[in-house]
């Protein structure tokens, strides 16, 4: 069983907010889940190379080129426009302390 | 003959003849939505002006006779998780409950460049995750078929949308198998392409190395011509892939069909195993040969994905953090910014794989957890390429049950994702398959999985096109 005090630490690293309520919920969810895939501690890799992708994934490069045309000119507005709190063409946010 | 029971290819031969508009057409199905929908709840978002104004275009199209696309004039609905410029996008979340997408998806381009009408955006799992639309925070989808039980998830509102006849098609998004069970359990076609068919910009990532969009339609032909329109390598994806074209001519008395021995083990459901094998043997009598393969890393499928997909997930939904876009709780400080709006604005099983992903991915887990889950990944990816090089395609169930009631499976996550232990390794390799209606347990629809080759799409959907019931 996942104790209280993990819970609480892996929601502050995901930044979730949980109440005392929810850590006890979280900590009854995850634990059969946890154990669930404990179930991989049997499997033989050794040797075995990891995998990220089922394709070879290669970086994709470009020059870094202005693009005007390929880039309609609304699109940093409409993006910006998406922003909760904005200041000018800035994106505003709480001070960190 | 009722326009809804027409084909992709009839409809389109229709309005090419001018039997009926494309405006007739559009109308048709908003009035059908109108009807039914308040009782299946498939749609999120309903654009009947945008839809009404796409459908006239094509018919100027038709009045100039200019040259008519198979998908002109057909009526669509997209998963709520694809953007469709200037229309809300919600992901089923709460954190984007206002959220309008800022431009199109890549297949919602290809969609809108062949004059596809596009109706409305279908409910979906917060983000996609779960397996039955429970986990929307909106409102459930009921299964058409029966509305006391669940459509499937996650793309359970694309589903649920093409069986109950509110559209011709419709686009949904697969991580561990959310077109395959859905498809499954409303009785209609769902296709996972291969890992890099189909372009994914655009789409919300859930898992990017497992997600795929593909088509929910009602007949295999119609899957075939949504599947060539969306296809293809896009620059705006790095993992998309320019398809080659491969020759899927085949006499189903050269076919060579494997039936791994580990999916037909305990858990599944009695009536839908002997639908399953009938359809097999169906294409034993029509000459196919019948081979029993093993999987032999099947058991470890589902614990491996319930890692993968969980950590990706983590790292992809850090970005809701109330700052960018999305709902946002007034804080104090940053840091009560960030946490009171993913707080408020992800349900609960959005978090509980937020925390398992953080928590697999953590400092001293990773190795544990991470690390080998993707060295089993590696195991179950040469598992189907050793049978492949035995057989052609490979038959399994989709789905250990058909579809389960509303709220039976709420209260215990595990047994939730247990829902996905057929769909999930197939993702984990990067296959295509597809989800074939081929029976009922009383009124309750099962499929057929059939999982081909990578880039074999062509194929796996001819050889489900020669099923006769």
């Amino acid at each position: 069983m996942i104790s209280k005090e993990e819970v609480k630490h892996i929601a502050k690293l995901a930044r979730l907010g949980l109440t005392e309520e929810e850590v006890e919920k979280f900590q009854k969810d995850l634990s059969p889940v946890l154990d669930y895939i404990e179930k991989l501690k049997k499997a033989e890799i050794s040797g075995v190379e990891p995998m990220s992708h089922s394709v070879r994934v290669e970086n994709v490069k470009r020059e870094d080129e202005v693009c005007v045309d390929s880039v309609p000119t609304d699109k940093a507005e409409k993006l910006l426009e998406l922003s909760p709190d904005k200041k000018e063409r800035h994106l505003k946010v709480k001070s960190v302390f | 003959m009722e326009l809804k029971e027409f084909t992709i290819n009839q409809l389109h031969e229709g309005l090419k003849k001018k039997e009926f508009s494309a405006v007739d057409l559009a109308k048709d199905y908003l009035d059908e939505i109108k009807k039914e929908d308040n009782k299946i709840s498939a749609f999120l978002t309903v654009i009947e002006d945008s839809a009404m104004s796409q459908a006239k275009e094509v018919d100027e199209m038709i009045s100039k006779n200019k040259d008519l696309d198979i998908l002109s004039g057909i009526p669509c609905a997209i998963k709520d998780n694809i953007l469709v410029d200037g229309i809300k996008c919600t992901a089923g979340s709460k954190i984007l409950e206002n959220y309008v997408a800022p431009y199109d998806a890549t297949v919602v381009k290809k969609l809108k460049n062949l004059g596809a009408v596009i109706l409305g955006k279908t409910n979906l799992d917060e983000f996609a995750m779960g397996s039955s639309t429970e986990n929307s925070a909106f409102f459930t989808t009921k299964n058409p078929n029966d509305l006391s039980r669940v459509p499937g998830g996650s793309s359970g509102g694309s589903a649920a949308a093409v069986a109950g006849n509110m559209c011709k098609f419709a686009l949904g998004s697969d991580t561990g198998g959310s077109i395959r069970q859905p498809a499954s359990f409303c009785g209609v076609v769902g296709l996972k392409p291969t890992y890099g068919a189909v372009s994914r910009y655009g789409l919300m990532a859930f898992a990017s190395s497992l997600d795929q969009i593909g088509p929910i339609t009602k007949t295999i032909e119609d899957c075939r011509a949504v599947f060539n329109a969306i296809k293809g390598r896009d620059e705006m994806d790095s993992t998309s892939v320019k398809l080659e074209s491969v020759n899927t001519d085949f006499k189903i008395q050269n076919l060579k069909i494997g039936v791994p021995k580990e999916y037909f083990v305990k858990g599944i459901d009695p009536d839908v195993e002997k639908i399953v094998r009938e359809a097999i043997k169906k294409y034993e009598q029509m000459g196919a040969k019948i081979e029993e393969i093993s999987l032999p890393h099947t058991e470890y499928a589902l614990a491996c994905y319930y890692i993968i997909a969980p950590s990706e997930a983590s790292a992809n939904l850090a970005r809701y953090d109330g700052i960018k876009y999305g709902y946002s709780a007034a804080g104090n400080d940053l840091l009560s910014v960030y946490l009171e709006s993913r707080e408020r604005g992800f349900g609960s099983e959005v978090r509980r794989r937020i925390m398992l992903g953080t928590y697999t991915l953590s400092s001293g887990y990773y190795d544990a957890y991470y690390l080998r889950a993707q060295k089993v990944r590696t195991l179950i990816k040469m598992d189907f390429e050793k049978a492949f090089q035995k057989v052609d395609v490979i038959f399994t169930p989709v789905c250990p049950t058909p579809a389960f009631k509303i709220g039976e499976k709420t209260e215990d996550p595990l047994t939730m994702y247990l829902s996905d232990i057929f769909t999930v390794s197939v993702n984990m390799a990067g296959l295509p398959a597809v989800s074939l209606p081929v029976g009922k347990v009383s009124n309750l629809p099962v499929g057929l999985q059939i999982i081909g080759k990578a880039f074999e799409e062509d194929k796996i959907l001819s050889i489900g096109e020669v099923f006769k019931n």
